[in-house]
């Protein structure tokens, strides 16, 4: 079957999809967005985490059919997408998460390469950098769009809060001390830049 | 293998008429691991999610009617007061990536004995609103689960909603597992007060071949808060009231020994659980809210 929605701003059609595969896949085999990675195909390590109409879910549990129509985000277009959320503010309000309408007009501005080289970094993604959050890297694309999202929700989350946000995401190398670091770096440098504004 | 995607209530009922071996697929948490490993090749996947009315709840009077496809964190973050037992079991559930899935209709269409909805089901006393093209029937929690991984519906019947009556009294949840997060119950038990009724209802999970309400419990601690006027006292439990309770829930179960945990374990552990439960929940129908909410 053919399954047609968006992706990090842009339109995208898959044609011959099997109608028993998952989102993760036609992301990755089909779409060459390899960013969200396949570890376990079964839910438990959240490393094919992207943001389906702006819920973070496990693409490898949604069925590419069930897409049809709608919008994605992955880690390959995080960059843009906390981009043009800082441009056009985010939720001060409470009422948090991005509407699908909002979803809509987001479009992401094409860098050289599909994958997302070459374009900058999003806050969450330069913090897991500077706060050496990462070692393999399996896990990493999940944690920054679980993580992004909670910064999105909350912008000055508790300790319990990161855990409670990133209990879905595994990683084997870490410890998960660093990551907690570099969200709690990213919440703080965030703050910094709001600070005023009364988010 | 086909993949229908109904529009509509109506239109997902006449595809599962004609196709009554289709597999309905609403969060895919339960459906999408099966297909992933191979274990399910079905002809027909029926996706429920452009039925948006599966997606909704109402708040009733007496009742909250629950659309079959709203997620656990939609449960968790709206429905805490009026569903308290539904709302903390939701919120053991796998993780936010699942919970945003996840719902009550694919836990009963799975009706796995580790389903963690199922003890705060059992304990709330709600009904499964099923539909099919030949009509509507509500069926009583109590018959729904029929056997290991079996429900009471018949091939061509999808579940619209549940319908639970709103908490009148204090509820309780507790699960047992090896860590917080992403883990399958070793067992759990749900309890809820119904000051209204003077009664209270339990249930039990992963402690039998379906989930299981301890009925001779219920019926024992009902008999002790009437004849002893807790009701209308307010009294602290007796211990030993609570122990009897406690031994009667672990009776109920009819466990096996399994990785997760021994039989003997889990009968163990569920008589802990239901004298913790019962605390609590006693404690806050007398008007002390527990502080921590966890075990
Ligand atoms: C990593 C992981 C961890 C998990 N942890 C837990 C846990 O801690 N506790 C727990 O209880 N569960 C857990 N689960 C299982 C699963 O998330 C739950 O059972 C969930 O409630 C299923 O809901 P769903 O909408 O995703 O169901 P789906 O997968 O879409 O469907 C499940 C079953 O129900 C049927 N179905 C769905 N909707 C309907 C309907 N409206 N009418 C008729 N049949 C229907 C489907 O055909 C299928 O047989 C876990 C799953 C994963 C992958
Ligand atoms: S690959 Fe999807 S959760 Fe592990
Ligand atoms: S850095 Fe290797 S799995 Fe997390």
């Amino acid at each position: 079957m053919r399954v047609t929605f968006t992706v990090n701003g842009r339109q995208q059609e898959a044609d011959d999809v099997w109608e028993g595969e998952s989102l993760l896949y036609v992301l990755r085999e089909r779409m060459g967005l390899p960013g969200s990675k396949n570890a376990c195909e079964q839910g438990e390590c959240g490393s094919c985490t992207v943001r389906l109409d702006g819920v973070p879910v496990c693409s490898c549990l949604v069925a590419a059919g069930q897409v049809e129509g709608h919008e994605v985000v992955t880690v390959e277009g995080l960059a843009d997408y906390a981009k043009q959320r800082a441009e056009h503010g985010s939720c001060g309000s409470g009422a948090c998460g991005t509407s699908i309408d909002a979803a809509k007009q987001w479009e992401a501005r094409p860098a050289d390469s599909q994958t997302g080289e070459n374009t900058e970094l999003s806050p969450i993604q330069q913090a897991f950098i500077d706060a050496g959050a990462v070692q393999c890297g399996f896990c990493t694309p999940g944690l920054l769009v679980a993580a992004d999202e909670l910064l999105e929700r909350n912008a000055s989350p508790s300790d319990a809060d990161i855990r409670e946000a990133l209990s879905g995401n595994l990683c084997r190398c870490t410890g998960y001390e660093k990551i907690l670091d570099a969200v709690r770096l990213a919440a703080a440098r965030g703050e910094g830049q709001t600070a005023g504004q009364g988010a | 293998m086909d993949f229908l995607r109904p529009a509509s209530w109506e239109e997902a009922l006449a595809a599962k008429a004609e196709h009554p071996t289709a597999v309905p697929i609403a969060g895919g948490t339960d459906v999408m691991v099966e297909i992933n490993f191979d274990h399910r090749r079905p002809e027909y996947l029926l996706d429920l999610n452009r039925i948006g009315d599966l997606s909704e709840w109402e708040v009733g009077e007496k009742t909250v009617r629950l659309g079959a496809s709203v997620s656990y964190t939609k449960i968790m973050e709206n429905l805490r007061a009026e569903l308290p037992g539904l709302a903390l079991a939701s919120h053991t559930v796998a993780s936010p990536q699942i919970r945003n899935r996840g719902g009550v209709g694919g836990n009963l269409g799975t009706a796995s004995p580790a389903g963690d909805a199922h003890p705060a089901l059992l304990a709330s006393g709600c009904e499964v609103e099923v539909e099919s093209l030949r009509g509507r029937r509500m069926i009583p929690i109590d018959d729904f689960y029929v056997g290991v991984k079996r429900n009471a519906m018949e091939p061509d019947e999808l579940i619209r909603s549940v319908h639970l009556p709103k908490a009148d009294g204090p509820q309780q949840f507790s699960k047992v597992g090896t860590r917080n997060a992403m883990v399958i119950a070793v067992c759990a038990f749900g309890i809820a007060l119904h000051p209204e009724t003077r009664t209270v209802r339990t249930g039990i999970g992963s402690a039998a071949p379906t989930p299981v309400r301890a009925k001779e419990a219920e019926d024992f601690l009902a008999a002790a808060l009437d004849e002893g006027g807790f009701w209308e006292s307010g009294s602290p439990i007796p211990p030993s009231v609570a122990k009897q309770f406690a031994q009667l829930a672990s009776g109920a179960c009819n466990p096996i020994d399994d990785v997760r945990g021994s039989a003997k374990y889990r009968r163990h552990a569920v008589g802990i659980m239901a004298r913790r439960t019962l605390g609590w929940t006693w404690e806050s129908y007398r008007g002390n809210e527990r502080s921590a909410q966890c075990a």
